[in-house]
């Protein structure tokens, strides 16, 4: 059974279409990169799957349930691509990370030692449980971004959808980063994620799907890194797949411009 | 303190504690929300409920109640379509309450300026004992339903798409806190008045911000906050015989400018105790 199931789907704002006839299925324990351009619609296509966007037409299924009648949200953990603007009202990366726990508790529990151990365990997994009860505004944006990862690891989900995760973020946290979602993937996890270039994340990648005007323009094995990914110093691991076997170099799709 | 032998003293000083702990207790997801001007929004609106209820002989803090909550939910409306216009709709419908409350009020039978002012500016003396019953039933009421959904009202307001992905009844929990909106600015109407409201809201809040670190630490110091401002504002404005709705805000605002320097001047002070220490490792590696 696909995790996620993506058929003949079409989305449009005011009008304007922006995916269109876009099918995906993504079984489970499989890692998914949606690559394209800006303005592909990748992004679009994750958010529309989500249920933040609606569908014009075709259908979207969640675990087997059609996603119009999917109640069971706890099973999957949003990374979107930032922290929500800063308010003012001071939070810390534990209360952050906290809100993760509600999808499976409900709003009306109080929270619990459960709910407490699962989000030091989820800190501890992005090497940032010292700073639980520093304030989120604090950190730097690379730190943010692995604190949103705690927060939909701390649901324990079986789907993570991350929205563009390594997005200016330094190369520190792009390497914590890897590693949390490595073992996620290891433990049976399915990740779909939208990149703009993959960095670090290349070697978990088992499928890359292009998304190139609102359409899928590609689909296969993620492209081959570039930049200093390609050096041969570099050491990529990757804890649950195959070893590794010589292809032929295919064009560097990361970075594929929005040329006709 | 020989004025608090009064009944109606008593009657003001319970009705201000109520209202001080719990507008900051509301006004917390406001100010996260950047929607801290809401408050005083809402206020012009619940003027119109007040000319209605004087208007039909009625109490006229539950037609405000009424006429505030059916504003605050259209506002949630107009705030969740999220349309460009949303600003000057809001617009619209806020003049149009203080107009139309002016209007009213002047059309009933007791029309005059006196009135009006109580309600704008607050007349916590004037709280009859069934005044204090709404109030405080109301007050806890609203206290309640935000210390309970803390945890749900934090993450609507702090990332209110990853709450929809979480399942979280969104559309519900922005409806409840429209409606506490509503409901926290009609009582507090009889304390500080309808134009002083969101004060009391936001205020605490700004004032504990400054040198708290956490959400649940915020709203606990804004509520002690605002606490001790409604206590001492009572107390002092019988004292110097001043308003009590302007002099809790007045109180508040001082809490702030004092809470402000204070936190400014322990974090000089800490960073100097820093100083000869090594130099923290940046943050961001830049990788040739």
């Amino acid at each position: 059974m696909s995790v996620v199931d993506v058929r003949h789907l079409a989305v449009g704002y005011d009008g304007r279409e922006i995916l269109h006839d876009v099918s995906l299925a993504v079984p489970g324990g499989e890692v998914v990169a949606i690559l394209g351009a800006n303005g592909s619609g990748k992004s679009t296509l994750i958010r529309t799957i989500l249920g933040l966007v609606p569908v014009a037409r075709g259908e979207i299924d969640l675990f087997g349930t059609p996603q119009r009648r999917f109640r069971d949200w706890a099973r999957v953990g949003y990374v979107p691509q930032r922290l929500g603007a800063g308010s003012g009202v001071p939070a810390t990366v534990g209360e952050v990370v906290a809100s993760g726990r509600l999808a499976r508790r409900g709003i009306f529990r109080p929270p619990g030692a459960a709910d407490r151990a699962a989000v030091r365990a989820a800190l501890s997994k992005v090497g940032l449980l010292d700073r639980i009860d520093d304030p989120v505004a604090t950190l730097s944006g690379g730190q943010q971004q692995r604190t949103l990862i705690a927060r939909a690891l701390a649901g324990r989900p079986d789907l993570l959808v991350l929205d563009e995760p390594t997005a200016g973020v330094d190369a520190a946290s792009q390497e914590a980063f890897a590693a949390a979602l490595g073992e996620f993937a290891a433990g049976g996890g399915t990740i779909l994620l939208v990149a703009h270039e993959l960095g670090p994340l290349r070697p978990l990648i088992d499928r890359a799907v292009v998304v190139h005007e609102g359409r899928i323009a590609h689909e296969g094995v993620p492209p081959e890194p570039a930049g200093h990914h390609a050096a041969p110093d570099h050491d990529h691991v990757h804890p649950h797949a195959t070893p590794e076997t010589d292809k032929i170099c295919v064009s560097p799709t990361d970075r594929i411009t929005a040329r006709p | 303190m020989s004025l608090f032998e009064y009944d109606f003293m008593i009657r003001a000083l319970i009705g201000a504690l109520v209202i001080g702990l719990a507008a900051p207790a509301l006004g917390i997801y406001l100010v996260q929300r950047r929607l801290s001007l809401i408050g005083d929004g809402i206020g012009h609106v619940a003027l119109t409920g007040v000319g209605v209820g004087l208007l039909l002989h009625h109490s006229p803090v539950i037609s405000a109640v009424i006429v505030s909550a059916v504003g605050a939910v259209g506002i949630e409306l107009i705030r969740q379509r999220g349309r460009t216009s949303g600003d000057l709709a809001l617009a619209l419908l806020f003049y149009g309450g203080i107009a139309g409350g002016v209007v009213l009020v002047g059309l009933s039978d007791d029309s005059s300026n006196a009135n009006l002012m109580q309600y704008l500016f607050g007349s916590l003396i004037t709280t009859s004992p069934q005044d204090l019953v709404v109030i405080t039933v109301l007050g806890l009421a609203v206290l309640l339903a935000m210390t309970a959904f803390r945890p749900a009202l934090f993450a609507v307001c702090n990332d209110e798409e990853y709450a929809r992905v979480s399942g979280l009844p969104v559309r519900t929990l922005n409806i409840l806190m429209a409606v506490t909106t509503a409901v926290t600015v009609t009582i507090a109407m009889r304390t500080v008045g309808l134009l002083l409201v969101s004060a009391l809201m936001v205020v605490p809040v700004a004032a504990a911000q400054q040198v708290t670190r956490g959400f649940r630490s915020t709203m606990a110091l804004a509520m002690v906050i605002g606490l001790g401002a409604a206590g001492a504002g009572v107390a002092v404005s019988a004292e110097i015989d001043t308003a009590p709705g302007a002099t809790t805000v007045i109180l508040a605002l001082g809490a702030f400018v004092a809470i402000s320097l204070g936190g400014g001047l322990v974090r000089a002070a800490r960073k100097r105790a820093h100083q000869p220490g090594e130099v923290e490792p940046p943050d961001v590696v830049l990788q040739g």
